[in-house]
């Protein structure tokens, strides 16, 4: 059995900040098959949250939910209500566009669109119309890659594409893309899981900073990771989310069996 | 003692001699393929190379003033003025069916090269000047060795007089191969000497300019709404099926098609650019659309995902992101397809630009014929002069086929980004 260390930057599970984003009873199915069943669970502000568990148990298609990203998935169909700030995001008024704005996402293999660096994070700021002057948007660009952590290492060469930087500089150039718009949470699916573990490390650290601003939802594979990074755990199995607690209550004292089989490397 | 391996290549092992043999066969198909290209190259190149030069003779004539209007040079009657000239070369042609063959011996169309010389430099008038007028198809071919002085005379198309006179010619050095710039620069004609293919080269970039101009925005905006924006259902379906049975259609059809919309109902003029163009593009529509769907579902998804993650409409990440990442495989296959329709005749036969038209078309409205029409008109000529004129217009459309594929070539290369 793997020991698990202790996790000291973990926080008690009863200083939680207000949740900023609470999915009930969320159904998912893809055409005929269900891939989750009755999804209780809130995101808190200003944390970080982890979905684990093994491949195939929803955990990806519940962040998907958040941002309406299903949406463009034709046989994909969402019971329940998820509410962003107190608002159903599936009320016909809502427009995914701005909920889209607000809730950033992150994907699993770093897809910078093919253009510069600068036009990279410039983009999303543009579209919503967030500057009016060139000296704005700079200022912007600058601030966004400083806080992805990545400006020391692009300032010279911002004009260069963004395609050209290392796995781990693009990926955290899609996470300066997925800030420069300032949503209040971002999404992130795997981001680590393309990446070696020093970038991975410098990814972590980031999300640690991050959450100062923002509210993180992170999908992951590595268990030692959402024990790193996260406040608070959520365990899948199979399309039911079978166990929500404090990342610390998770790792040392799982209520249910299967977490605990889960987390102990027994199964998955 | 442990048992040796063996990694040597077993004896009587098929698979090596099979992965041989089907090299072999790979590389037997190649060159069987690039020797039949080099015979058709070859072939019509030596064939047409000789349309690019022309038999010039040197005539002196005379030009009397009193016979020239200074003020009406145009209204003279220069080709009464070139037989004299021609009379007066050779006086041994006295009966009137010698006079007939030494006048066969230069162009019909010399007068109007007079005419064209004196109307430049009307100080030619009242003196004799020496001037060189084309030789007729006929002379052309046998001062380039292409008819067998050795058969017999009424089996050759031309006489023993007039070999006799173009050998007189020949010795005095009035006889001169220059290139052809009229067949590069010129309209057809009935005299394979005089006929050109700038015509129908004309005709065939405003058509093809119609056809682009109409058929890739179409294309593309068709195949963008079908591939990014329609629904999957039974209507979307069956126009998918629909465009991709039209890609096979035979082009003649849409000739008919063109014939009885485009004439007959809208009453468009007929063998002009426009509606060949028009035609052109109902042809090519099924292309381009097929290549630039293909061209957009090569897209990744993911640059898809990027964009509508930050908040990007379903506008905006089309635009914004995936057709510039699929334009230049649109392009490539628009030109593909361009090139497919430059060398169509069929729907053309049927919209009436296969009639005899001398002018270079000035506008899409004029009436005008094309590449491949050209070739079938000069294909289907009697007269022996016009078979090195199709093989040379063969040449022309090559080119312009191989231009075309080339920058399909170079925009793919410029416009192509990795992701």
């Amino acid at each position: 059995m793997p020991e698990f260390e202790a996790i000291p930057d973990c926080q008690p599970f009863e200083l939680t900040n207000a949740a900023i984003l609470k999915a009930h009873d969320v159904n998912v199915y893809y055409g005929e098959k269900q891939a989750l069943f009755d999804v209780n669970l809130e995101v808190e502000k200003n944390a970080v949250t982890a979905f684990i568990g093994p491949s195939g148990c929803g955990k990806t298609t519940l962040l998907r939910c958040f941002n309406r990203m299903n949406d463009v998935i034709p046989i994909c169909r969402v019971e329940g209500s998820i509410t962003l700030g107190g608002q159903e995001i599936h009320a016909p008024e809502v427009d995914v566009v701005a909920l889209r704005k607000n809730v950033g996402m992150v994907f699993q293999k770093p897809n910078p669109f093919p253009k510069s660096i600068y036009d990279n994070i410039a983009y999303g700021p543009r579209i919503h119309g967030m500057t009016k002057t060139k000296a704005e948007m700079d200022e912007i660009v600058e601030n966004s890659l400083k806080r992805a952590g990545l400006w020391e290492e692009v300032k010279d060469r911002l004009d260069k594409p963004g395609t050209g930087l290392s796995g781990g500089q693009q990926q955290r150039l899609c996470i300066a893309r997925a800030i420069a718009v300032e949503p209040k949470i971002i999404l992130m699916d795997e981001p680590c899981s393309a990446l070696d573990p020093i970038a991975t490390a410098t990814i972590e650290a980031l999300i640690e900073e991050l959450r100062e601003r923002f509210s993180i939802v992170i999908v992951t594979h590595s268990m030692q990771q959402a024990a790193r990074i996260s406040q608070r755990t959520a365990y899948f199995h199979l399309g039911h989310l079978v166990e929500f607690a404090s990342t610390e209550q998770i790792f040392t004292s799982p209520e249910d069996e299967r977490t605990q089989n889960y987390i102990t490397g027994r199964i998955g | 003692m442990t048992e040796p391996i063996n990694i040597h290549l077993a004896e009587g092992n098929g698979r090596h001699r099979a992965e041989t043999r089907f090299k072999a066969y790979g590389i037997i198909a190649i060159a069987v393929s690039l020797g039949f290209l080099c015979v058709m190259v070859v072939s019509i190149g030596l064939r047409g190379a000789p349309a690019f030069t022309q038999t010039f003779i040197q005539i002196g004539i005379e030009l009397p003033a009193d016979k020239i209007d200074r003020k009406d040079i145009a209204d003279t009657r220069f080709g009464a003025l070139v037989k004299s000239a021609l009379r007066e070369m050779f006086p041994d042609a006295r009966t009137r069916s010698d006079k007939k063959q030494l006048y066969r011996l230069i162009s019909a169309n010399a007068e109007y090269t007079v005419r064209e010389r004196v109307i430049d430099n009307p100080d030619l008038i009242g003196t004799n000047a020496n001037l060189w007028v084309r030789a007729s198809s006929d002379a052309d071919l046998f001062i380039r060795g292409n008819i067998d002085a050795t058969l017999d005379e009424n089996q050759r198309r031309i006489s023993d007089k007039q070999i006799a006179w173009l050998e007189q010619l020949k010795t005095a050095q009035k006889v001169e191969t220059r290139f052809n710039t009229r067949f590069l620069t010129g309209g057809d004609s009935r005299e394979p000497e005089q006929a050109g293919i700038l015509g129908a080269v004309v005709g065939s970039v405003f058509s093809l300019t119609v056809c682009f101009l109409l058929a890739f925005p179409l294309g593309v905006l068709t195949a963008v709404y079908l591939e990014e924006f329609a629904e999957r259902n039974r209507i979307s379906r069956l126009i998918e099926v629909n465009i991709n049975n039209l890609a096979a259609v035979p082009s003649i059809v849409f000739g008919l098609l063109g014939l009885a919309i485009f004439l007959n109902f809208f009453g468009f003029q007929r063998s002009t650019p426009l509606v060949g163009g028009m035609v052109l593009a109902l042809m090519t529509l099924p292309t381009i659309i097929i290549a630039s769907r293909a061209s957009l579902r090569a897209v990744p998804p993911s640059v898809r995902e990027a964009a509508m993650g930050i908040g990007a409409s379903k506008v905006q990440t089309t635009f914004h992101h995936v057709v510039p990442l699929a334009m230049p495989g649109m392009l490539t296959g628009s030109i593909i397809g361009m090139a497919q329709a430059l060398g169509e005749t069929a729907p053309l036969l049927m919209i009436g630009m296969v009639a005899f038209i001398a002018d270079v078309p000035q506008g899409i409205t004029d009436a005008a014929t094309a590449l491949p029409v050209q070739i079938f008109l000069w294909a289907d000529s009697p007269e022996r002069g016009f078979l090195e004129k199709t093989s040379a217009a063969i040449m022309v459309l090559l080119v312009f086929l191989v231009i075309m594929n080339l920058i399909a070539i170079y925009l793919r290369q410029r416009l192509e980004r990795r992701w």
